[in-house]
C-alpha cells in the first residue's frame, strides 16, 4: 500500500458495506413518509420564511425607510447579509471541484450535500441585492439588453461585475449539481415502485443507463466542469470583494481583500456545511459514509482558512500603519476601539481565536466540540461583513457626516427570512434528492475498484 | 411476440475484475457494438474497451473561446461604438474593467455548452429511452453488478455463439433483450394539444394584459407617481402641525443670518443701531433698486406715499413727514425689520446690507424735498 497509488489509499468509507446497501441507505429518506420531526423542522423554517416575507412586503409597499440604512451607511444589513450567504455558497463548489481536482477521494461523501448547499445559498444570496434596490421588479434593468434609451448598462462598475459573477455561479453550480445527479436519478428509476416518481426519474436522468460509454465522456465533462468551476469560485468572492476595494473609502480601499474574502468565504462555507452535515449524518445513519474522519479533514480547512483570516485582518492593521495614510489608520482603530468595538471582538474571537482550539486532536474529533466552534464561525463571519460594510462608511472622510447604524426590527426580520428560505430548501433537498452521491460513494468503497489496473 | 426485435445479449458479472477481464477478451474479439455498463467509472475500463479518449475537452475549448469572443466584440460595440460614454475617466475601451465580465462569461458558455454537448450528441436527448431500460439486467447494474450486452446489430453478432461466448466469460444471468418498433403517429391537431395551446395563449396574453395596464398603475409598481409628498395648495401635511415648512431646529440659526437684537424694542434700534454703509454711488444705486422694487409700490416712487396700490391698500404715511425725517437709521432699519402697523417685515426680501442702502436712498429722497442751504454749495 504506497500513498502514491490511488486506488490502494486507505478507504474514506468506514468498514466495507456492500454497494447495494449504500443505494438503500442513500435512497431511503427519499423512499419513506417524512416524520414528525421533519414536519416540525419545515414549519419552524417555514414561519421564519414568511417572517422575512412579511417584512419584504412591508418594505417594499412603504419603502425602505423600514431599514435601519442611513445616510452614511447606505449598505446596511442588505449587503451584509449579501455577502454573508454568497461565503457561505463558497464551500460546495470548492469540495466538489477543487478538492475533486485535488483527487481528495473524502470529498466523495459530502460533495453532493455541499453542492446544493451552495445553490441555495447563492440563491439566498442573489435575494439580497435585489431586495437593497428597494424596487425589485426592476432588476431587469441590470441585464444588457437593448432598450429603448439605447443605453447599456455600465460593464465597468464592480456591482454589475457581481451580476455576471453570482449568475454564472449559481448557473454553474447548478449545472455540476445536476450533472452529478444524473446517475442517482438513473439508480433511483430503477429502484422506486411508485408510477409518477418513475417518469419524474425517467426524465431527470436523461436516459443514463450506467454504459461505460457514456461515462467517458460524463467523466470528462465533470473534468472540464471542476477545470472552470474552480477559477470561477475564486473568481465569485474576489468580484464581491471588488464591491468594496475599487472603491476608494477608508478601509475598504486594500489589494489584500480579494484573497481575504476568498479565505473568508471558504471558511464561513466550510463551517456551515460542517454543521449541518453532523445533522445529517446522524439523522440518516450516514456515520460511515460521511465519518469522523472526514468531519475531521474539514475541521483542519477551517483552522487554516481561519488562519488565513486572522492573517488578513492582522495585515489590514498593518496596511494602515506602514501606509500612512491617515484615514486608514483612524477606520482601523475605530473598527477596534470605537462605537463598533463590540462587533469587531465578536469577529475576532469568533474566527481567529476559537478555531484555533483545532490545533488538538481530540477537539476536532469531538461531534458537539466542533459543532459549537462552527457556530461561533458562522457567527464571526456574519460579524465580519458587519464590520466592514458598516464602520467603514458609518465613520467616512467627512466628520460632519458621520452616524451611528442601527438595524431595525425589519432588518432583523429580513435576515431570519434568510435563514428560513436557506433551510427550507435544506430540508426539502433532504427528502426529495439523494443528499450523498450514490455513484461516487460507491466509486471509493474499499474493493470497488479493479485490484490491478493499470491507472 | 413477432413484433418484437431483439436488440443484444447481456450478461452480469460481481467483481470490477471480473468486468475489465470480460470487456477485454469482448474487444479483442473484434466486437464493436457492444457496451458495459456499471454503477459507477470503474477505472481503466477505457482501456479495456478500446475507446479514444473523449472529444468533449475540444468542445469545452471551443464552445467557450468563441462565448469569451462574442462577447467580448459585444462589449466592444456596446461601449466603444454604440453609445461611448466617460465613466470615472477611463477610457472608452476600459480594457482591465472589462476582464470580469469576460471571465465569467467564458465559463459560462464553456460550461453551459459542453454539458448541452454531452447530453445531445452523447446521450442522444431529448431520445431518452433506451431497450436496456426497465430490464432486470439495467436493475442489477445501476446497484452491484457489472454487465456487458453486445448488440444484435454488431456485425459479428450469431445468437448461439453470442451466448455461449458469456457463458465462457463466467457471465451469470444470460438474457436476450428485445424492443419494439415504435410505430406511433403524434396527431398536431389532437383536441388536447389545441386546448393547451389555447391555455397558454390565454394565460400569456392575460398576463401581459394584466402587468401593462393594471399593475403597472398599482402601488407600489408605479414608478412612484404616488409619494408622501407635500403639493402646494394642498392642505395634506406629513406633519401634526399642518404646515409643510419645519421651524429650525431649535438652538440652530440658518447660514449668514444673525439674531436680530432689537426684536419689539424700536427704541433701542434707534439709539444703537448706526449705519454701517457708506452713500456712496454704488450703494445708493442697490438702494435705489431695492426701495422701487420693494418699497415704491406702497410709498411711492418718491416716498410721497402716493402708491400705486391707492385706495385698494391703507396709504402708508409720507416718508417726507417731520417724524420720518427725525428717525434715526437705526428706527428705520426695525420698521424695515420687524414691520410696523399694515407693513410687514421684510427680512425675508432685504438682507441687512440692502436695508441699510434703501435706508441711505429714503434719505436722499428726503433731502431733495427738504433740501438745506449748504447742499447748493
Amino acid at each position: 500500500m504506497t500513498s502514491s497509488d490511488y486506488s490502494q489509499e486507505l478507504s474514506v468509507i468506514e468498514g466495507r458495506p456492500p454497494l447495494r446497501e449504500i443505494a438503500d441507505i442513500i435512497s431511503r429518506p427519499l423512499e419513506t413518509k417524512p416524520d414528525i420531526k421533519f414536519y416540525i423542522a419545515i414549519s419552524i423554517t417555514l414561519t421564519m420564511t414568511g417572517i422575512g416575507a412579511i417584512a419584504l412586503l412591508l418594505s417594499f409597499y412603504y419603502g425602505t425607510g423600514l431599514w435601519g440604512n442611513n445616510n452614511p451607511v447606505g449598505w446596511g444589513l442588505p449587503i451584509v447579509n449579501f455577502v454573508f450567504w454568497v461565503g457561505i455558497g463558497h464551500a460546495g463548489t470548492l469540495i466538489s471541484a477543487i478538492l475533486f481536482l485535488l483527487r481528495q477521494k473524502w470529498r466523495n461523501g459530502i460533495a453532493r450535500f455541499a453542492e446544493g448547499m451552495t445553490i441555495f445559498a447563492v440563491m439566498t444570496a442573489g435575494l439580497f441585492p435585489l431586495i437593497h434596490v428597494g424596487r425589485p421588479w426592476l432588476a431587469g434593468y441590470l441585464m444588457p439588453y437593448p432598450n429603448q434609451h439605447s443605453l447599456w448598462v455600465n460593464f465597468t462598475s464592480p456591482l454589475l461585475w457581481d451580476v455576471f459573477a453570482v449568475s454564472t455561479y449559481l448557473t454553474v453550480s447548478f449545472i455540476f449539481w445536476y450533472v452529478g445527479l444524473i446517475p442517482d436519478f438513473a439508480s433511483l428509476r430503477d429502484r422506486t415502485k411508485n408510477k409518477i416518481k418513475k417518469v419524474i426519474y425517467s426524465v431527470t436522468s436523461l436516459g443514463w443507463r450506467h454504459s461505460n460509454r457514456h461515462w467517458q465522456h460524463y467523466e470528462m465533462v465533470y473534468l472540464v466542469l471542476a477545470g472552470f468551476a474552480t477559477p470561477l469560485v475564486l473568481s465569485v468572492h474576489t468580484i464581491v470583494s471588488f464591491d468594496f476595494a475599487v472603491s476608494i473609502v477608508p478601509g475598504w480601499h486594500t489589494t489584500i481583500f480579494p484573497p481575504y474574502f476568498v479565505a473568508g468565504a471558504v471558511f464561513s462555507g466550510f463551517a456551515m456545511v460542517q454543521n449541518v452535515l453532523i445533522f445529517i449524518r446522524k439523522i440518516f445513519n450516514y456515520e460511515h459514509i460521511i465519518t469522523v474522519d472526514t468531519l475531521e479533514k474539514m475541521n483542519k480547512v477551517l483552522l487554516l482558512t481561519g488562519m488565513m483570516v486572522g492573517y488578513g485582518y492582522s495585515m489590514e492593521f498593518f496596511m494602515a500603519w506602514y501606509s500612512g495614510v491617515q484615514p486608514e489608520q483612524f477606520v482601523f482603530l475605530n473598527r477596534a476601539m470605537g462605537p463598533y468595538a463590540w462587533a469587531y471582538w465578536i469577529m475576532i474571537s469568533c474566527n481567529v481565536i476559537f478555531p484555533q482550539l483545532f490545533w488538538v486532536r481530540r477537539f476536532r474529533r469531538n461531534i458537539k466540540f466542533m459543532f459549537v466552534v462552527a457556530v461561533f464561525v458562522n457567527v464571526g463571519m456574519w460579524f465580519e461583513r458587519f464590520v466592514i460594510v458598516v464602520t467603514s462608511l458609518s465613520r467616512d472622510y467627512l466628520p460632519s457626516s458621520w452616524a451611528y447604524f442601527t438595524p431595525t426590527l425589519t432588518d432583523m426580520a429580513i435576515l431570519l427570512g434568510s435563514f428560513g428560505f436557506f433551510f427550507t430548501f435544506i430540508l426539502l433537498f433532504t427528502k426529495t434528492l439523494p443528499v450523498v452521491s450514490i455513484a461516487e460513494v460507491k466509486s471509493v468503497i474499499e474493493g470497488s475498484q479493479p485490484s490491478h489496473g493499470d491507472h | 411476440m413477432s413484433d418484437k426485435t431483439l436488440y443484444g445479449y447481456t450478461g452480469l458479472f460481481d467483481t470490477p475484475d471480473e468486468i475489465i477481464n470480460a470487456a477485454n477478451t469482448v474487444a479483442d474479439k473484434g466486437y464493436t457494438r457492444y457496451d458495459v455498463n456499471t454503477p459507477y467509472p470503474v477505472h481503466g475500463m477505457d482501456k479495456a474497451m478500446k475507446l479514444r479518449p473523449s472529444k468533449l475537452g475540444y468542445a469545452a475549448l471551443a464552445f467557450g473561446l468563441s462565448g469569451l469572443l462574442s462577447f467580448f466584440v459585444l462589449l466592444y460595440w456596446m461601449l466603444v461604438i454604440d453609445y461611448p460614454l466617460v465613466i470615472g475617466g477611463k477610457p472608452f475601451f476600459a480594457f482591465p474593467a472589462f476582464i470580469p465580465v469576460l471571465f465569467e462569461v467564458l465559463v459560462l458558455s464553456a460550461s453551459v455548452a459542453t454539458v448541452i454537448t454531452m447530453i445531445t450528441v452523447y446521450f442522444k436527448f431529448p431520445n431518452i429511452s433506451h431497450p436496456l431500460h426497465d430490464t432486470p439486467y439495467m436493475k442489477n447494474v445501476s446497484v452491484d453488478k457489472y454487465g456487458i450486452c453486445i448488440e444484435a446489430a454488431d456485425e459479428k453478432f450469431n445468437e448461439s455463439e453470442v451466448k455461449s461466448f458469456l457463458a465462457e466469460l463466467g457471465a451469470k444471468d444470460i438474457a436476450p433483450v428485445y424492443f419494439e418498433e415504435v410505430d406511433e403517429e403524434i396527431k398536431i391537431l389532437e383536441p388536447k394539444f389545441i386546448g393547451l395551446l389555447v391555455l397558454v395563449a390565454v394565460i400569456v396574453s392575460g398576463g401581459t394584459y394584466f402587468s401593462l395596464n393594471k399593475l403597472m398603475f398599482m402601488i407600489p409598481f408605479n414608478w412612484m407617481m404616488q409619494q408622501e409628498k407635500i403639493i402646494a395648495q394642498d392642505n395634506k401635511s406629513l406633519f401634526a402641525d399642518d404646515f409643510a415648512m419645519r421651524q429650525p431646529v431649535r438652538g440652530t440659526i440658518a447660514r449668514g443670518t444673525m439674531p436680530y437684537k432689537y426684536a419689539g424694542n424700536p427704541d433701542a434700534a434707534g439709539e444703537n443701531l448706526k449705519n454701517p454703509l457708506l452713500p456712496t454711488v454704488g450703494n445708493l444705486e442697490l438702494g435705489k433698486k431695492k426701495y422701487n422694487i420693494y418699497c415704491s409700490p406702497c410709498h411711492g416712487n418718491y416716498g410721497e406715499g402716493d402708491s400705486r396700490l391707492k385706495g385698494q391698500f391703507p396709504n402708508p404715511p409720507s416718508l417726507h413727514s417731520d417724524k420720518a425725517r427725525t428717525w434715526t437709521d437705526g428706527r428705520i432699519y426695525h420698521a424695515i425689520t420687524e414691520g410696523q402697523n399694515v407693513m410687514p417685515a421684510y427680512t425675508s426680501q432685504l438682507d441687512p446690507e440692502e436695508r441699510w442702502a434703501v435706508i441711505h436712498y429714503v434719505r436722499a429722497l428726503q433731502r431733495s424735498l427738504n433740501a438745506k442751504e449748504s447742499d447748493l454749495e
